[in-house]
């Protein structure tokens, strides 16, 4: 009997269940998401293949150092998302708000940096017309800048709901679908920022 | 709950310090372009994985979604750069 007793809690202790976070079906959206980008980051360099010159001319007028600031401030918004949902897991209600809070805040910061950067690009006479590169970048940045909208967007719907304590360990399907849509946005800015901004002429 | 206990804020110190690299250190002129652009894009394919192992947490997902997920940064950085190489030759 003792043997019998003690097997299942042995098992459970050395099986951890595999799981996605959230609900499945913002992982569909997730995968599609990802395919589609991946696609694009295709045609970009497929378009690069064909004027070299006038792409590395082009990349060269891009502010970097604002570039590589926007990917400090995504990559702090979605550790502020993720502790937050370690905040939930742990029942941790108090701290939820404020780190919610960050991650919405972080992410308007990023819609005010690309808008500084669009204005400066529209103020030097440039547009998406200017040429291949910029028809690219002007799509490619506004495409991830949408995403970053309607992620912030949710954030901001997620800390309204926090101040009312509305997530734990069991109420967590819904921001963690938000916190993984909201990573997927830093990750794809990962990838764009060195392809628009880094990526050297050999 | 310290900040400093937790795995995430340790992943975002190095993605941070990664960025600070690729940005800032492989882009000045005395670094040659096969260099700063194979590091680049080698370092853009470790900080997404990171992202999506422990920002996402894919690290207990079901093995096939986790290998879906693993493969992206690999076949998105190979395409980039061999695209890359394709232009320079």
């Amino acid at each position: 009997m003792s043997t019998l007793s003690r097997m299942p809690v042995a098992t459970a202790d050395r099986v951890k269940p595999r799981r996605l976070p959230g609900v499945d079906g913002v992982w569909v959206a997730i995968g599609a998401d990802s395919v589609i980008f991946a696609i694009l980051f295709m045609s970009f360099m497929q378009a690069r293949l064909k004027d070299p010159a006038v792409f590395e001319a082009s990349r060269q007028t891009l502010n970097m150092h604002l570039g590589g600031v926007d990917t400090l401030i995504l990559l702090t918004s979605s550790w502020s998302v993720a502790l937050a949902v370690q905040a939930m897991k742990r029942d941790q209600i108090d701290r939820e708000p404020r780190l919610l809070l960050g991650g919405a805040v972080t992410g308007l910061m990023f819609m005010v940096s690309k808008s500084i950067e669009y204005f400066q690009k529209f103020a030097e006479g440039i547009t998406p017309a200017t040429n291949d590169f910029f028809m690219w970048y002007f799509t490619l940045t506004g495409i991830h800048l949408l995403h970053v909208v309607f992620g912030t967007s949710l954030l901001t719907y997620l800390w309204i709901r926090s101040l009312r304590g509305t997530y734990d360990h069991l109420h967590r399907a819904v921001p963690e679908s938000v916190a993984s849509y909201w990573h997927l946005v830093d990750l794809l800015w990962v990838v764009l920022f060195p392809l628009l901004y880094l990526m050297k002429a050999v | 709950m310290s900040v400093l206990r937790e795995r995430v804020t340790w992943v975002w110190l190095a993605l941070v310090v990664l960025t600070c690299v690729t940005t800032w250190g492989l882009s000045k002129d005395l670094i040659s372009p096969t260099v700063a652009v194979v590091g680049t894009f080698l370092i853009a394919a470790v900080k997404v994985r990171y992202v999506i192992l422990d920002f996402m947490e894919l690290r207990d997902a079901p093995i096939p979604v986790r290998m879906a997920a693993e493969a992206w940064p690999v076949v998105v950085a190979a395409m980039i750069l061999g695209f890359w190489f394709a232009t320079g030759a």
